[in-house]
C-alpha cells in the first residue's frame, strides 16, 4: 500500500513539474509579446511617482489604469468611500446668484450649457415675502425615488450617501427623470456642440476637475456631489468657486460642514439657523438642507439676463 | 327529451343547412382567396409608410437626437411614451370585444372576436416597439434581462406585456385551429407554401369530437386567464406614471381610469375594424347593423365609465387646487394645453356618451364617424396626460432654451408614429389576408345551436 502511495505521489510529482515547466515557458512567451507590442501613445501626460520617490511624468499610454485622472469604471463608482456619509448644507442668505457654482461646476465636470448639474432658482414663497436665489442639484436623498424605478440598477445608493450613475449599464428609458421630483436630472441627447467639446477636450483635466465625466449619449446624468474630489478629502468645485461660500460640504459622521473658509458643527448649524429640506412631506430624505435667506449678507437683485438662451 | 325548447332547438338545427354552411364558407373565405386591386394599394401604403418610419428611426438613432428629436430634460418623454400608452390601451379590445363578451354569453361575440384579438396581439406588440423607440440606448434592451430588477415598474410592465402577449396569440391561434383546416380543404389556387403552412399549422386538426373538447375547454381557460392580465397590463402601465413622485400623476385612481379610457377605446377601435372590415371584405351578412346597434349602446356605457373616473381624476384634485396640483391642472383648464384639453373631453367624452343613445347615431355610418372621432381624442388624452404635466414640475423651469420650456413632437418622431400605426393595420391586413378574419366554425355552430342573435335581433 505504502510503495504504491509513494509510486503514486512521485507520479504527480513528476506530472505538476512537467505542467508547471510548461506554464513558465509559456508565460515567458506570452510577457516577451506583451513587451514587444508597443502601445500607441495617447499624448496625454499622467504624473506617477517613481520607486525611487520622484514625480514623473509619462505618457498615459504606460499607466494600466490612472486612478486619479481617468474617468470611474463601472466596479469604482459603484464602491462608496468607506466611513463617510457626505451632506450639505446651503446658506440661501450667502447666495447673490452669481452663477460662479455654475460655471464651476460645467468646467469640472466638462459639459456645457445649457446643461447644468446645478441650477440658481429665483424661488418666492409668497407675493408677500421676499424672493431668494436658490442653488439646487441632485439632493442625493436617503430615500431616493429615482433609484426604487430605475429597471436595470443603472443608479442607486452608495455607502457614502451619493447617489451615483453607472452610465455603462443605463439604458436611457428616462424613468428616473420622470421620477425625481426635483428635475435634477439630465439626459445626454448627443447635442452637437457638446459632441464636439467632450472630444476636444478628452485629455484635458481642468481645474477641479472630477473623475464623473459627462454621461455617455443616450444616458442620464446628474450632480454627483464631485465624487472623485470627495474621496481624495477634497471639495466639490462648486464649494470652492462659490465667492461667497453659500455651500458647505461635509460629513454628516464627523458632524461637520466646510465651505472652505468656515467650518462649522453641522447638527448646531441646522438647530441654530432653522435648516430645511426642500418637500420634506414627499419623504425622500434629502441630503441636502438649506438655511432659510434671513438676515442677507445681500439686498435681492433681479437676475437681467438669461444666460441659457442659446440653443 | 319531451322539453318543448329542445323540440324547437332541433328545428333550428334543421334550418341551418349544407348549403348555406358551403355559402358562409366561400363567403368568409373570399377575402383570402383573392386580393382586389385596392387590397394591394392598401397594403403598399401601408409597407411604404412602415419604411419611411424605419428611415426615421434610422436618422434618429445616427445623428444627434437633440437635433431629430424635440425631447429635452423637462418634457423627456414624449409622443412615444403616449402612443405607448396608446397602443397598450387599444391591445385591451381582445378582452373586452372577445374574452367578456364570450363569458356573459352575448352570442353576437362570434364574428367580432377574431378581429379584436389580432387586434389586440399586433397593437401590444407595437406598443414595444414605441418604447424601444423612445430609448436612450436601444442597444442595451438586453440589459432589462441581465440585469432587470423586480423593484422597477418597467420591469413589471415587461413581465405582464410578455405574459399578456403569449396569452393573447395563443387565444388568437386555438380558435384559429379549425378554420386553418377549412382553409386548407377549402382553398385553391394558393401557392404551395401557403397551403403547406395551413396544414402544418393545424396541427392534424381532424374535427374529432374529442379534438373538440379539448379545443373548446382550451379557449375558455386561456378566456378567463386573458381578463385579469388585460386589466393588469394597462394597471402597470398606469403606475408607471403613478408610482412617480409628480403630482399630476399620483392618484391612486390611475389604473382603474386607464382601464375604463382603454375598454372605451376599445369599442371605438372596434367600430371602426367592423366598418372597414364589413366594406372591404363585403361581409353585410355577417357584421350585420345590429352589431353597430350594440356597439354603439357599448360605447355609451363605456363613456359614462370614463367621464366617472375623470371627474375623480380631475375633479377632486381641482376642488382643493393645492399648491402642488395647481401649477399642471390651471395649464390644462385654461392655460396653454386647454383647447386640446377640452376637445379631448368634448369629442373624446362627451360626443361618444350622448350621441348613440339616439337610435340613428347607432347605424352604421353616424356610428362609425363617432367612432373614428373618440379613437383620435383617445390619442391626444394620452399626449395630455404625459406631456403637459412633465412641463410643469414641482420646481420652476427657469432660464433654459425655449426648446426646452415646450415640446411639440419633431417630424422624426411623428413619421416614427404613423409607421407603428401602419405597421399596426398592416398586421391586421396581412393576417386578414391569410386567414378568415371571421371564425367560420365558431358563426357556423352558434347558427348550429339556433342562436340566431350573432348577426340577428332574435
Amino acid at each position: 500500500m505504502e510503495s504504491e502511495n509513494e509510486n503514486n505521489g512521485r507520479r504527480k510529482f513528476l506530472k505538476f513539474g512537467l505542467l508547471a515547466g510548461g506554464a513558465t515557458i509559456a508565460s515567458i512567451g506570452i510577457q516577451k509579446n506583451l513587451l514587444s507590442e508597443e502601445k500607441p501613445l495617447t499624448g496625454k501626460k499622467v504624473k506617477v511617482l517613481t520607486a525611487d520617490g520622484h514625480l514623473v511624468e509619462v505618457d498615459s499610454s504606460h499607466v494600466e489604469h490612472h486612478a486619479s485622472n481617468d474617468p470611474y469604471t463601472a466596479e469604482e463608482i459603484r464602491k462608496g468611500v468607506e466611513g463617510r456619509k457626505f451632506i450639505r448644507v446651503i446658506d440661501l442668505s450667502r447666495c447673490a446668484n452669481e452663477r460662479k457654482c455654475v460655471e464651476g461646476c460645467q468646467k469640472a465636470h466638462k459639459i456645457l450649457a445649457p446643461v447644468e448639474y446645478l441650477k440658481v432658482k429665483r424661488m418666492q414663497d409668497s407675493e408677500l415675502t421676499s424672493p431668494y436665489w436658490m442653488p439646487t442639484m441632485c439632493f442625493h436623498c436617503d430615500n431616493p425615488p429615482c433609484t426604487k424605478v430605475c429597471p436595470v440598477d443603472a443608479t442607486f445608493k452608495r455607502t457614502d450617501g451619493i447617489v451615483a450613475i453607472d452610465n455603462d449599464r443605463c439604458i436611457g428609458c428616462k424613468f428616473c427623470m420622470a421620477a425625481c421630483p426635483y428635475s435634477a436630472r439630465t439626459f445626454n441627447f448627443g447635442r452637437p456642440e457638446q459632441k464636439k467639446f467632450t472630444e476636444a477636450n478628452k485629455d484635458s483635466i481642468p481645474d477641479n476637475y472630477c473623475r464623473t465625466s459627462y454621461a455617455q449619449e443616450g444616458t442620464v446624468a446628474k450632480c454627483d456631489f464631485c465624487t472623485s474630489r470627495c474621496e481624495q478629502g477634497l471639495l466639490p468645485a462648486c464649494v470652492v468657486e462659490c465667492p461667497n461660500g453659500a455651500i458647505f460640504h461635509g460629513d454628516e459622521l464627523e458632524d461637520t460642514v466646510t465651505n472652505g473658509e468656515d467650518t462649522f458643527r453641522l447638527t448646531e448649524l441646522l438647530r441654530s439657523r432653522a435648516g430645511y429640506r426642500l418637500f420634506e412631506e414627499l419623504g425622500t430624505k434629502p441630503r441636502v438642507y438649506y438655511l432659510p435667506p434671513v438676515k442677507r449678507q445681500f439686498p435681492f437683485e433681479e437676475a437681467t439676463e438669461a444666460h441659457n438662451t442659446q440653443e | 327529451m319531451k322539453d318543448p325548447r329542445i323540440l324547437s332547438e332541433k328545428t333550428t338545427y334543421e334550418t341551418f343547412t349544407q348549403e348555406e354552411y358551403m355559402e358562409m364558407k366561400s363567403d368568409l373565405l373570399r377575402p383570402v382567396q383573392t386580393i382586389g386591386k385596392w387590397g394591394k394599394i392598401w397594403i403598399a401604403f401601408l409597407i411604404m409608410v412602415c419604411i419611411a418610419g424605419v428611415v426615421a428611426y434610422y436618422i434618429q438613432e445616427t445623428r444627434s437626437k437633440y437635433v431629430t428629436v424635440s425631447l429635452r430634460d423637462y418634457t423627456m418623454w414624449g409622443v412615444y411614451i403616449s402612443n405607448f400608452v396608446f397602443f397598450v390601451a387599444l391591445s385591451l379590445i381582445g378582452v373586452l370585444m372577445s374574452a367578456v363578451l364570450k363569458l356573459t354569453h352575448f352570442e353576437w361575440y362570434r364574428p367580432l372576436s377574431r378581429i379584436a384579438e389580432i387586434i389586440a396581439v399586433s397593437a401590444i406588440m407595437l406598443a414595444g416597439v414605441s418604447i424601444v423607440a423612445a430609448m436612450g440606448r436601444p442597444d442595451r434592451l438586453h440589459y432589462l434581462f441581465l440585469h432587470g430588477r423586480i423593484q422597477s415598474p418597467i420591469v413589471w410592465d415587461i413581465i405582464v406585456i410578455l405574459t399578456y402577449i403569449t396569452a393573447s396569440l395563443i387565444l388568437l391561434f386555438i380558435p384559429l385551429i379549425p378554420s386553418l383546416s377549412t382553409c386548407s380543404n377549402h382553398l385553391h389556387n394558393k401557392p404551395k407554401w401557403q397551403m403547406r403552412m395551413y396544414e402544418f399549422l393545424s396541427l392534424g386538426w381532424e374535427g374529432t369530437p374529442e379534438q373538440w373538447k379539448v379545443l373548446k375547454k382550451c379557449i375558455k381557460i386561456l378566456t378567463v386567464l386573458v381578463i385579469p392580465l388585460g386589466v393588469s397590463i394597462h394597471t402597470v402601465t398606469a403606475w408607471l406614471f403613478a408610482t412617480t413622485l409628480r403630482s399630476e400623476w399620483d392618484s391612486t385612481n390611475f389604473g382603474a381610469y386607464f382601464v375604463s379610457g382603454a375598454f372605451l377605446l376599445g369599442v371605438a377601435a372596434m367600430i371602426v375594424a367592423v366598418f372597414v372590415f364589413r366594406k372591404a371584405y363585403k361581409l353585410e351578412n355577417y357584421l350585420t347593423p345590429m352589431h353597430f346597434d350594440k356597439l354603439g349602446q357599448a360605447l355609451v356605457l363605456m363613456s359614462c365609465i370614463y367621464i366617472y373616473f375623470n371627474v375623480n381624476e380631475y375633479l377632486v384634485p381641482a376642488y382643493k387646487m393645492s399648491g402642488l396640483h395647481a401649477n399642471h391642472l390651471l395649464s390644462v383648464f385654461i392655460g396653454k394645453d386647454a383647447p386640446l384639453y377640452w376637445s379631448v373631453v368634448f369629442f373624446g367624452m362627451f360626443v361618444p356618451a350622448i350621441l348613440p343613445l339616439f337610435k340613428a347615431m347607432r347605424k352604421p355610418v353616424p356610428l362609425t364617424v363617432i367612432a373614428v372621432v373618440v379613437v383620435i381624442a383617445a390619442w391626444f388624452k394620452r399626449y395630455l396626460i404625459v406631456i403637459p404635466g412633465l412641463a410643469h414640475p414641482y420646481m420652476p423651469i427657469q432660464d433654459v432654451p425655449k426648446s426646452w420650456m415646450h415640446y411639440s413632437p419633431s417630424l422624426v418622431e411623428m413619421t416614427i408614429v404613423s409607421a407603428t400605426f401602419a405597421a399596426m393595420m398592416l398586421i391586421v391586413t396581412i393576417f386578414s389576408r391569410f386567414f378568415p378574419i371571421i371564425s367560420v366554425w365558431e358563426v357556423a355552430e352558434g347558427k348550429l345551436e339556433g342562436k340566431d342573435e350573432i348577426i340577428n335581433y332574435k
